[in-house]
Order: C-alpha cells, then sequence, then structure tokens
C-alpha cells in the first residue's frame, strides 16, 4: 500500500515533467533567429512559404505545439526531419537507437557490477593491499571522463598495440564494443566504487553488525545477510544520475567510434540545425531518464524498510 | 552535480558549531585543510595553473589564432615541442602555437568553471533560503519545480540553446550557470530547515525580527561553510560539462577555444604521431581536476566537526 502511494506521488511528478520538456525543447526551437531553412542563400518567398505549408511552420505557434505534442504522445511520432527529405525523426531513432542501447547497456551493468564489487572488497579488507589499489583506481579514474578515456583507449589498443579496431560497428562482435564500454563506464565505475566503499565502512561499523557478531554468525552471513542491503542503498539512489550522465556521454561514444549510434544523429543534426530531430532525440532521453528514474525510485523505496513500512505504522 | 548522501551530511554537519572550541572555528578549520598535504598542494598547483592561463600568452611570441607558416603542412616534422622554434608545447595540425592555445582554453574552461560555480552560490543559495525557510505551500512549488528541471537531460537542453542562438562563450555561460544551481539550492534548503528551528532563529522572530531580516542576518551567515565546500565540489562539474560541449564541436567556437575543444582536436590527429597535441591539454585537464577534488576533499575534512577529536 505504502508502495503503490510512493508510486503515485511519484508518477505525479513524472507526468509534468515529460510534458514539460517538450513544451520547452519547443519553445527553444522556435524562439531561434532564423528558421532551420535559412542558409547563405536567402530563398524565393513563394518557396519558403511552400516549404514551411508542407512542415506545418505556417500555422499559429499553440497550434504547431499541439499537433507536435499530441503527434508524440499518442502515436509516438516525433514528426519529418527538416534536413533528410526521405527519412522521419522515427526512422533516424529507429536506426540509431539499438546500437546506443547495447553498448549503453553493458556499460551500466559494468560499471555497477564491477564499481560495487570492487568498493565492497574495499571496504571488507580495509588497510591492505586490494583496498589501497582500489581507492587508488577509483581516485584516479573521477578524472578520466568518456571523452578522455576514449583517445587513451584508441591510442594504446589501436595506434601502438593494434588489438582493436578504432571504431565503427560490427552488431555484437566484442572487439566493436569493448572500448566504446571502457571509455564510457570507467569514471562511473570509479565513484560506483568510492560510493560502496564509504557505505560499507559506515553499515559494518554500526550497532545491528555488532550485534550480529555477538551473536556469533559468521562473517560471511553478517555481509550477505545483513550488511549488503542497507550499504547498497547509496548506490541505488545514485544509479538515476548515472543513467542520465550515461546516456550523455554517449553521444562523445557515437561521435567518437562513429558506431552509428543515436549520438551520431545528434551531432550532426546540431551542426545542421536540423531541429526536429534533436527535439526528438532529447525527448526521447528525458523519457527515458524519467522512467528510468521512476523504476529506481521504486527499487529504493522496495529496499528502504523506512519507505516499505511507512504505510504500515500510521 | 553529484552529490551522495554521505558527502551531504559532512557537508551539512560542519556547519554545527562546536561548543567546546575555545579556538576559532575558521583557524581550526584552517590549521586542518594546510595539515592535508594533498589539498595544499593542491592549491599551489592551482595557483601555477591559473598564472600559467594568465600569463602564458605573454610569455610567448605568438598569439592564439596566429599561424606559423613555416610549420605548417610539417607539423609532424616541425611541430613538435621545442625551445628553439618558440613553440613550447609544439603547434596544432593548422601551425598554431600550442603553448599559448592551451593557456587560451585554460581560461576559457577555469572561467566557465567558476561562473557556474558562482551563480549556483547566488541563485542557489537565494532559492534554497527562500524555499526552506518559507516553508509550506511555497516550499512545496518551488522544489517540485526543482524536481522537474533535474529531471530534464539538461546537457542536452543547453546544446539545443547554444544551437538555436548561435554559438557564443555569453551563451555557454548562461546555459551552464542555468543547470549549476539546481543541486546548490536543495542542499541550501535543507540546510536552513534544520536553522529554522534553532533557538536563536526563534528569539529573532519573537523579538520581531521581519523575515527578510531574519534570512539575511541569521540564516545566511550560518550556510557560508556548507555552500563554500559544494562550491568548490562543483567546479569540476562544470568544466566537465563545458569541456563535454567544446570536444563534440558544439562548444566555444574557433579561433577561440577550451579544453575540451582541444583534446578533441588532439585525438583526431593523433595518428599522424603528433601526440603532443593530445598531451598538453589533457595534462591541465586532468591536474585541474585533480586539484579541486583534492581541494573540495580537503575543505570538506576540515570543516567537518568529527574531525575535531
Amino acid at each position: 500500500m505504502a508502495l503503490l502511494t510512493h508510486f503515485l506521488r511519484r508518477l505525479a511528478v513524472a507526468v509534468p515533467t515529460l510534458a514539460a520538456l517538450i513544451v520547452v525543447s519547443f519553445i527553444l526551437m522556435h524562439a531561434a533567429p532564423g528558421g532551420p531553412f535559412t542558409g547563405d542563400r536567402p530563398l524565393p518567398e513563394d518557396v519558403m512559404a511552400n516549404i514551411e505549408a508542407k512542415y506545418g511552420l505556417d500555422q499559429p505557434l499553440h497550434r504547431q505545439l499541439l499537433t507536435y505534442f499530441t503527434g508524440i504522445v499518442l502515436e509516438f511520432d516525433f514528426g519529418p526531419s527538416f534536413r533528410y527529405r526521405d527519412r522521419s525523426v522515427n526512422d533516424i531513432i529507429a536506426q540509431g537507437f539499438p546500437v546506443t542501447l547495447t553498448y549503453g547497456m553493458i556499460a551500466f551493468v559494468v560499471a555497477v557490477l564491477v564499481g560495487a564489487a570492487l568498493g565492497i572488497a574495499a571496504a571488507l579488507s580495509k588497510n591492505t593491499w586490494l583496498d589501497y589499489l582500489a581507492v587508488g583506481v577509483s581516485v584516479g579514474a573521477q578524472v578520466l571522463p568518456n571523452f578522455v578515456m576514449a583517445p587513451i583507449l584508441v591510442l594504446v589498443f589501436t595506434l601502438w598495440l593494434g588489438l582493436l579496431p578504432g571504431g565503427g560497428w560490427g552488431g555484437l562482435d566484442w572487439r566493436y564494443v569493448v572500448m566504446p564500454v571502457v571509455a564510457l563506464s570507467t569514471s562511473f565505475m570509479a565513484s560506483i566504487a568510492r560510493l560502496s566503499r564509504s557505505s560499507m565502512l559506515e553499515v559494518m561499523s554500526s550497532d545491528f553488525i555488532r550485534t550480529a557478531r555477538a551473536k556469533g554468525l559468521s562473517r560471511r552471513r553478517i555481509v550477505l545477510g545483513h550488511a549488503l542491503k542497507p550499504a547498497m542503498l547509496p548506490v541505488v539512489s545514485y544509479l538515476g544520475p548515472v543513467f542520465v550522465y550515461m546516456v550523455t556521454g554517449s553521444v562523445v561514444i557515437d561521435l567518437y567510434f562513429s558506431t552509428g549510434g543515436i549520438g551520431q544523429f545528434y551531432v550532426n543534426s546540431a551542426l545542421n540545425r536540423d531541429y526536429a530531430v534533436m527535439m526528438g532525440i532529447t525527448i526521447l532521453i528525458g523519457a527515458l531518464t524519467i522512467a528510468f528514474n521512476l523504476i529506481v525510485d521504486m527499487i529504493y523505496a522496495w529496499i528502504d524498510p523506512q519507505i516499505r513500512f511507512r504505510g504500515r505504522q500510521q | 552535480m553529484i552529490v551522495s548522501r554521505r558527502l551531504l551530511r559532512l557537508v551539512v554537519n560542519f556547519a554545527r558549531p562546536d561548543p567546546s572550541a575555545g579556538r576559532s572555528l575558521w583557524s581550526d578549520a584552517r590549521g586542518r585543510f594546510l595539515s592535508n598535504r594533498a589539498a595544499a598542494a593542491s592549491v599551489a598547483v592551482l595557483a601555477l595553473i591559473i598564472l600559467f592561463s594568465v600569463l602564458g600568452p605573454s610569455l610567448s611570441a605568438w598569439t592564439h589564432d596566429e599561424i606559423d607558416w613555416s610549420v605548417l603542412g610539417q607539423v609532424r616534422e616541425k611541430g613538435a615541442p621545442s625551445l628553439g622554434t618558440g613553440h613550447y608545447f609544439g603547434t596544432d595540425e593548422l601551425g598554431r602555437d600550442l603553448f599559448v592555445r592551451v593557456a587560451e582554453g585554460t581560461r576559457v574552461s577555469l572561467a566557465v568553471g567558476i561562473v557556474g560555480a558562482l551563480i549556483s552560490v547566488v541563485v542557489g543559495t537565494a532559492y534554497g533560503t527562500v524555499a526552506g525557510y518559507c516553508g509550506g505551500r511555497i516550499d512545496n512549488l518551488m522544489m517540485r519545480t526543482v524536481d522537474v528541471l533535474m529531471a530534464l537531460p539538461n546537457i542536452f537542453l543547453v546544446i539545443l540553446l547554444m544551437v538555436a542562438f548561435g554559438h557564443s562563450l555569453t551563451l555557454l555561460f548562461v546555459g551552464i550557470g542555468m543547470i549549476s544551481w539546481l543541486d546548490m539550492s536543495r542542499i541550501v534548503r535543507g540546510q536552513t530547515l534544520a536553522l529554522k528551528s534553532a533557538t536563536f532563529v526563534e528569539a529573532a522572530a519573537a523579538t520581531g525580527v521581519g523575515t527578510g531580516a531574519i534570512m539575511v542576518r541569521h540564516i545566511l551567515p550560518n550556510l557560508v561553510g556548507v555552500v563554500a565546500v559544494y562550491a568548490t565540489l562543483l567546479v569540476p562539474g562544470m568544466i566537465l560539462a563545458e569541456s563535454f560541449i567544446s570536444f563534440l564541436g558544439l562548444g566555444v567556437q574557433e579561433p577561440n577555444t577550451s579544453w575540451g575543444a582541444l583534446i578533441a582536436e588532439g585525438a583526431a590527429t593523433m595518428q599522424y604521431g603528433t601526440l603532443w597535441q593530445l598531451a598538453a591539454p589533457l595534462l591541465f585537464f586532468v591536474a585541474t581536476l585533480f586539484c579541486f577534488y583534492f581541494i573540495g576533499d580537503g575543505l570538506r575534512d576540515a570543516l567537518d566537526p568529527k574531525e575535531q577529536a
């Protein structure tokens, strides 16, 4: 019951957020001086009028917004691209999104699992070589964001060692996946490792763990049965931001490794002032983020007894 | 921009005055900060980097957009770092002096980071104080607005803004500033809520001090510490955001430059064997981020009353 109320409360924030996102990006684009079709040479007036009529730009603003809004919400239709005559924004998303999603998911799982494992291992063997190694690696890795990692990886593994291709995409061929995943996940792996280490240390020094130890439980049962869940709470609440930053970072990865993912289209459309594609991708990413945050919130509520039992106590 | 709960609590904790302290909180904190070797060294390194970014251009015979025609086309052979040619960090692919360009980029990136942090201090503090102190419906409305703004893909909206209105440096500052104050307003609000129920605030209200005066004279001074620590930790986030946008070629435009743009250029040309073009900006970028992280950590530890054993 408490979970359901919690869910509804979160949903009441999520839906207006999405609406706000659509309206904000729409207004930003339409307030821009010079439309998407203004080039170096001005087009004849009647040609311009025809083009604007085709894309519905001659309609009053509120009508345009309404059409765009209902198109997205009801039919998941982001409209035509302003630049590519034969493609809609949906086509571009359908082409690029699966690639980005593939390595993005792998990078996310790698960052969370390796980061948490590293942090927990470091906390459980505090002040040993393992701890120092983990802390050293995670301090170093936090100044290595994706756009720094990507060139360094290519330099070492493509130019010097000649082991991996410097870009491109071959479906699930691991040689094309390794560098995007490592470049994208490194700095987040580091922050997750730091976070879970400090959180685990704190939990292990708390009273209920001392009680468990006094009862004579084995170290294994203390860690797995008692300490793990509360120690992971801060990590779970950090998953939302990690997701956002990974989605953002994938733009760099797509561009640098020429994977043909959605980020490449995004940057190209930004350089071409293809507003329809930019808006479409921004809104898609925003919607994904909002949905993901909702899921993380629910996982958090499910793990955190303070939220789970609040309804029952009242 | 990311705050762990532990960090938040540490930041918040230190603002409580220590009842047993006979010495001033600040002189204590300074002593602790300076005894943290990494933090103290970081201040020195950061000072050198700032000095370089300001004085660097006047130490060289070149300017940031001047092309050395004698190396153009033979950058790999003649453009390497050397004292003889006057290109201390070498030249870029177009034969422009990298020493001056890195100094220029450092100035732009640092400025974006610091301006972003300043905006977050001013806007975030004002917003958070008002929301926290007024409470009730106003607080609810203000904080739900922040929730909504935080859930938007902000970097993408900044790029949208830059594409729509031209890639000017001013707009970059505005865009980064627009997203930087959100976290700060949350932290300040939480801290204000705690201060609101403190006895000295109650006493002020009881003696008839107005709401505005209480906020300015009693709440704000007690927020200084939290805000200072958090602002230091915000700078690297702002620098990362700017570098990210410029790396994509959507931020600072030629002939101006920033770390992100320089790293992108260096990364694009490294297969021709001109590694110094990547190494020089990367070194400054990494060193500066390390400095800010260490200084932020040092400040936090120095101002945390838990450490006052």
